[in-house]
This record gives structure tokens, sequence and C-alpha cells, in this order.
């Protein structure tokens, strides 16, 4: 009993330790420049929970270091291969106003946002045309609202691709390993042929953790369930207004945008 | 019969051959030299059950994590593990040559578990 209570605490000392020092990297590196500590059985005692989970961007806190250290966390966390081509793979990604809200388009519009860039990602939408269209329900929407890919399941037919309003997914033309740069030992990587996207961090979410582009983004995303009124996100849409993504699509997106 | 004194003989050399793998395997029976963690006594269910049903294990745990978001196995004797091939088993078994490829290989599997989830650093390169 002691012993395993030691082991724990020496755990929890470790992964402190580990965030500190995450906290404390210069901009630009990421959590992941600390070596990530084995998640062991106690690592999964106090997951987080919601019923549905969902994002709010404060575009107005962003700037292009920001964006940078964002991605960069995600990509190097969940072996993110970075190809020099158009078969790149994104799970985070950027884009100026009139690629990211193509219907919201304005005649004249304020200086600030034409220039800002807007960060992208999967959506975890309400209805997702992913899940709709999968024919081996290799995509499948969890109970709390995330879109989840099962890779073992895909066949790399692409309808999701094509079924997705915004882009969010990327295909493995090529196995991905030579051109993930320092992979990340913790995280599995993906295999030729199958697609893949954000996770909404499912695996840091069942470990108690934020994901990682909020936990990077120190305060400027805004993470939480957007079916508690309580909930941080929840109080992020009543002080500000928030625009989402094609909502002419139907699809009920899960990430809003302060604009 | 037409050519018996062939046809016989014949016969029984052909059976003897298709046979041979049958009759003839050795005393000492079927060996594989693992190299097995230093860090570790035991695996998270005695080796005979590892041994014959891993790969069901690995099966129900890909399900009960991807789809059922349940991440901690609890095994026979109580006590608990991530389930994660990744993190738990690969951690311990951290060469894959010197280890699973050594009966994947001899039994003429080719599981592709290895495509996504981690090999030895040298094999990542």
């Amino acid at each position: 009993m002691d012993k395993t209570r030691r082991t724990i605490l020496k755990l929890a000392g470790a992964s402190a330790l580990g965030l500190g020092a995450g906290s404390l990297g210069l901009l630009g590196k990421g959590i992941a420049s600390a070596a990530p500590a084995l998640p062991t059985a106690a690592n999964y005692d106090s997951p987080l929970h919601a019923k549905r989970w969902a994002m709010v961007i404060d575009t107005k806190k962003f700037d292009d270091a920001l964006l940078k250290k964002c991605i960069d966390v995600c990509h190097t966390i969940h072996n993110v291969p970075d190809i020099p081509t158009k078969q790149n793979i994104k799970w985070l990604f950027t884009g100026d106003y009139e690629e990211t809200f193509p219907t919201e388009q304005n005649n004249f519009l304020a200086e600030g946002v034409e220039h800002r860039k807007f960060l992208m990602l999967c959506n975890h939408c309400t209805e997702p045309p992913c899940v709709r269209v999968c024919p081996t329900k290799a995509t499948f929407k969890r109970e709390d609202g995330i879109v989840m890919m099962d890779y073992h399941r895909c066949i790399g037919c692409r309808y999701c691709m094509a079924g997705c309003p915004y882009g969010a997914r990327s295909f493995n033309f090529m196995d991905p390993r030579p051109y993930i740069k320092e992979q990340n030992p913790l995280f599995p990587t993906r295999t030729r042929g199958v697609v893949e996207k954000c996770t909404f961090c499912v695996e840091r979410l069942a470990q108690g953790l934020m994901p990682a582009c909020v936990e990077a983004a120190g305060g400027a995303i805004y993470f939480g369930d957007l079916e508690d009124p309580g909930s941080e996100v929840r109080k992020a849409l009543r002080d500000n207004f928030a625009i989402r993504r094609k909502p002419d699509a139907g699809t009920q997106p899960g990430v809003y945008y302060i604009i | 019969m037409y050519h018996a004194k062939y046809i016989i003989p014949a016969l029984i050399v052909f059976l003897a051959v298709v046979t041979f793998p049958f009759w003839a395997k050795g005393k000492a029976g079927y060996r594989v030299d693992l190299k097995l963690p230093a860090n570790q006594t035991e695996c998270i269910e005695s080796t005979e059950f590892m041994r014959t049903s891993h790969m069901q294990l690995l099966d129900q745990w890909r399900d009960k994590v991807v789809r059922d978001g349940e991440r901690v196995y609890t095994n026979a004797k109580g006590v608990k593990y991530s389930m994660s091939l990744t993190n738990t088993c690969l951690s311990c078994h951290s060469e894959k040559d010197k280890f699973c490829d050594k009966c994947h290989n001899s039994v003429g599997v080719n599981p592709y578990c290895f495509n996504c989830h981690r090999t030895t650093p040298k094999e990542g390169k």
C-alpha cells in the first residue's frame, strides 16, 4: 500500500515538474520539449467529462507566434508529419478570414479582421457529415460530442474528406514516419492509407488534462462543456459575440470564434 | 495391376515424403529464444495466457479504448494497467526484433500493429 502511494506521489511530482518545464519554455518550444512521462493506470483516475465538448477561440488574442506555438505543440505530441507537398497532413492549421468564413463575407472588412489569421481544426460537429458518409464506421461520434477516428477500421476511401465542409481531414498518401522530425514514443503514428484529423486530445482528456493547444494558447482558447451553463466556454459565449464556420452547412460545429 | 513392382514402391516413397513433417519432427520440440524485459519479472497476465491470447486481448483493448473510451485494464490479480500497446506493452518489450518478431516471423504472421504503434527507435528511423 505504502509502496503504491509512494510511486503515485513520485509520478505526480514528475508530471508537475514536466508541466512546469513546459510552461517555462520559450515561445515556439512546446510541452513536448520536457521528456514526457509514461502514462500508467493512475493517470486515468480523474478524467474530464462533459456532455458536449466545445471550444471557443478568441481570435483577437492570437498573433503569428502564438499560432505557431499551438500548431507545433499539437503536431509534435501527435506525431503529425510535415510533408512538403500538397499531400501534407494537418490537424491544426490557419487561414485568413475569407478562407475561414467563406459564407460570412462582407464588403470592406475591418482592418484588424482582414489581416488576422484564424486557427482551424476539426469542428467536432453535432451532425458530422463525415460520420454519415463513412462506409465502415471508422469515424464515429462519441457521447461527449467528440468525432473520433478508428484508424484500425479506416479503409482510406476518403468519403469523409469529401463530406467534411471544413477541410479538417488529411489522407496519408505515404508512410508518414520519415516525415516526423521527432517521434513522440508515447503516441502512435499513422500508417499509409488512413485519414486523420484532430481528436480534441481525447487521450489527454482521459488523463484529466486540457487539450494541448488550449494549454499552449495560455487563455486564448476556452474549452469546456457546452451543456453546462457555468462552463468556461458558455461564459466566453455569454460575454462575447462569436461565430462558427459555415453555419449554413447545418452541421452545428463545436468550435466557436470570437471575432 | 500392371507395373505393380514400380507403382507400389513409388507410392510408399511418395507417402513417406508427404508425411515426413509429421513423423520426423525433432524430440526437442519447437523453441524460440526471446529477450525478456530486464526490469520486469511478470507480464500483465500469466505467460501461458499471453502466449496464446495476446492478440485477442489487444483486440479487446483496441475496441475498449477507441470505441468506449475505457482506458484501464484490471488483470486476474486485480492490478490495474493502462490499456495501451504503445505505452504499456512496448515500454517493457522495447526491442521488437528480439521479442515480438521472434515468434511472428517463425510462425509466418505479419501483424500490422507496428505500422503505427511504436517500434524500436532504430527501426523508426
